[in-house]
């Protein structure tokens, strides 16, 4: 019945099933327009391919694209710069989310570190980290740490936003019960601060989720010698427009999946809110 | 009564805010003494200051000037031996109602054991048997009032101060806590200081009702309530009753 860790907080058996029920409504909707979507989108590729016209290195058939994606997968090359691109999006995920919500959790806390801090923090903003990319690959070399670096600074500015919104949002009242019950600034920080701003924690951390990937494809699309950017420029340099559509398309299984993830994270961690009106 | 002892004393307690070049002058020498055992209820106009006051007398809130003395010593911060109600339930919404009430525990360390036993005993008390696990927001206001309530007896404090616990609730389920709370005061010996913007809920539970007048807000009436215990909503059509509640408007009116 009691639980002394904090991750406990947000195991809870409660009686009702509001939240569940209206989440099973939804994969089970999901479990029939997920393959149709999917069936009626190929069927569109099928036919365009067929009768716009266009030459196969514009348009490759999905047949065609089907069999470079076996032949990549046979040679394990697909699988090397999967992983690859993986480890870097999981890295700057990692290093953005970490020192995004740290500096965040600072700037939500004193006055001081805001004053001092934000105007660079705005100004850097304004600097497109796409353009810099080239300027990273430069500082850190074509291997995986540029890529990292550049996925990191990419996820950071909408993390720290988000972090510094939820610190704020933690009621007043919440504080000043922790207070007249004498808790540490640790147990502030486990049993009221990290839950309550959570749900905020996690909108950031989806937004993050998807952002890390476009960095780490951009990254390798600048400079690379692995990893699906650096694929898709090999296609394109060959005219090997196949290859091309089985990076992206690998690209976007892994986003989806990454999503997917962050959502069932925060499903899991939010049964505890109202489940959304309309269901 | 006990105790004839003062477990809390107000020393001319001034609170002002900054606003303008003025300030905002909420609280202006208020001074009182809380004896131990004692049943304090507050009343006053709205937005008079008695939240403010609440906060001061729990430590939250340092007062512009003077001072509380709890317990013989100076407060500046707050006490573990203060609970708090809060004007509003003030739930964590993630946590489940056992998980709610077992909060000062788990912050003043106690074993596993001990505070599974005394969850039980508490929830016994304030009458949620079979909503030990129900969220917040599955709770009805005034369920939540009495998980508020229990969060606050839960590490046995000496001193319960209660900022309006039954302001959201409908008249009937209001006197029904007020019972409630009457009962729970006298079993578990504790001293209050309640505010309250009923009247009649005042006079029915205090031993002493404290009238504020509007900001800034001083003391207009301290009146000993000398009704037998224990109380009954019978009470409340006595004229001894009629004549203290009528005293108690009067105040409130002059202001
Ligand atoms: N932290 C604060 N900073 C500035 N002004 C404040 C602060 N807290 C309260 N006040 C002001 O002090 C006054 C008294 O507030 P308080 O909440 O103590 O009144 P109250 O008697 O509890 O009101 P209510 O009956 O509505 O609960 C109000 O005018 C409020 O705006
Ligand atoms: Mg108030």
């Amino acid at each position: 019945m009691l639980r002394g860790s904090f991750m406990a907080i947000w195991e809870h058996r409660s009686k009702s099933v509001s939240g569940a029920r209206n989440g099973k409504r939804q994969i089970r909707y999901a479990l029939w327009t997920i393959p149709l979507s999917i069936l009626s989108a190929y069927l569109l590729w099928e036919a365009a391919s067929r009768w716009s016209g266009l030459p196969a290195f514009i348009l490759p058939a999905p047949a065609a694209v089907a069999r470079r994606l076996w032949a990549a997968l046979q040679d394990g090359s697909l699988l090397r710069h999967t992983s690859t691109t993986l480890a870097e999006i999981l890295g700057g995920l990692s290093l953005g989310f970490i020192f995004a919500t740290s500096l965040g959790y600072l700037l939500a806390k004193s006055k001081t570190v805001e004053r001092i801090l934000s105007p660079y923090i705005v100004a850097s903003q304004s600097i497109p980290v796409v353009a810099i990319a080239p300027l990273l690959v430069i500082w850190f070399g074509p291997g995986r740490i540029s890529k990292v670096m550049i996925s990191a600074l990419i996820v950071f500015f909408p993390i720290l936003i988000n972090t510094i919104v939820g610190v704020r949002s933690v009621p007043q009242d919440l504080y000043d019960l922790m207070r007249s019950l004498r808790a540490t600034r640790w147990q502030i920080f486990t049993k009221l601060e990290i839950p309550a701003a959570m749900p905020v924690l996690l909108g950031g951390l989806k937004i993050g989720a998807t952002l890390s990937v476009i960095g780490a494809v951009v990254g390798e699309l600048v400079g690379a010698d692995q990893g699906l950017g650096f694929l898709i420029n090999v296609g394109r340099g060959v005219y090997d427009t196949t290859l091309v559509y089985v990076a992206v398309i690998t690209l976007v299984v892994l986003a989806l999946t990454l999503f997917t993830f962050v959502a069932a994270l925060e499903w899991w961690f939010l049964r505890w809110r109202e489940p959304p009106a309309g269901y | 009564m006990t105790s004839n002892a003062a477990i809390l004393h107000a020393e001319s307690l001034y609170v002002t805010f900054p606003d303008g070049d003025l300030g905002l002058r909420v609280l202006e020498d208020i001074s009182f003494d809380v004896k131990a055992n004692e049943f304090v209820c507050i009343v006053g106009p709205s937005g008079c200051g008695k939240t403010t006051l609440l906060r001061v007398l729990g430590g939250l809130l340092e007062p512009s000037r003077g001072a509380v003395i709890f317990e013989g010593q100076a407060l500046a911060r707050p006490r573990r031996r203060i609970g708090f109600v809060f004007q509003e339930s003030n739930l964590m919404p993630w946590r489940s109602t056992v998980d709610n009430i077992c909060l000062p525990l788990e912050i003043t360390g106690a074993s596993p054991e001990f505070i599974r036993k005394r969850c039980e005993e508490l929830i016994d008390l304030v009458g949620l048997v079979g909503f030990e696990e129900s969220l917040p927001r599955d709770l009805s206001g005034g369920m939540a009032q009495r998980v508020a309530i229990a969060r606050a007896l839960a590490h046995q404090p000496d001193l319960l101060l209660m900022d309006e616990p039954f302001g959201q609730l409908d008249a009937l389920t209001r006197e029904r806590m007020g019972t409630e709370l009457l009962r729970i005061w006298e079993a578990s010996k504790s001293t209050v200081v309640m505010v309250t913007h009923s009247i009649s809920e005042a006079v029915l539970l205090a031993d002493r009702v404290l009238v504020l007048s509007a900001r800034p807000a001083s003391i207009v009436l301290d009146l000993s309530v000398r009704l037998t215990r224990p109380r009954s909503l019978e009470l409340t059509y006595t004229r001894r009753f009629g004549d203290l509640a009528a005293k108690v408007r009067g105040a409130i009116q002059s202001t």
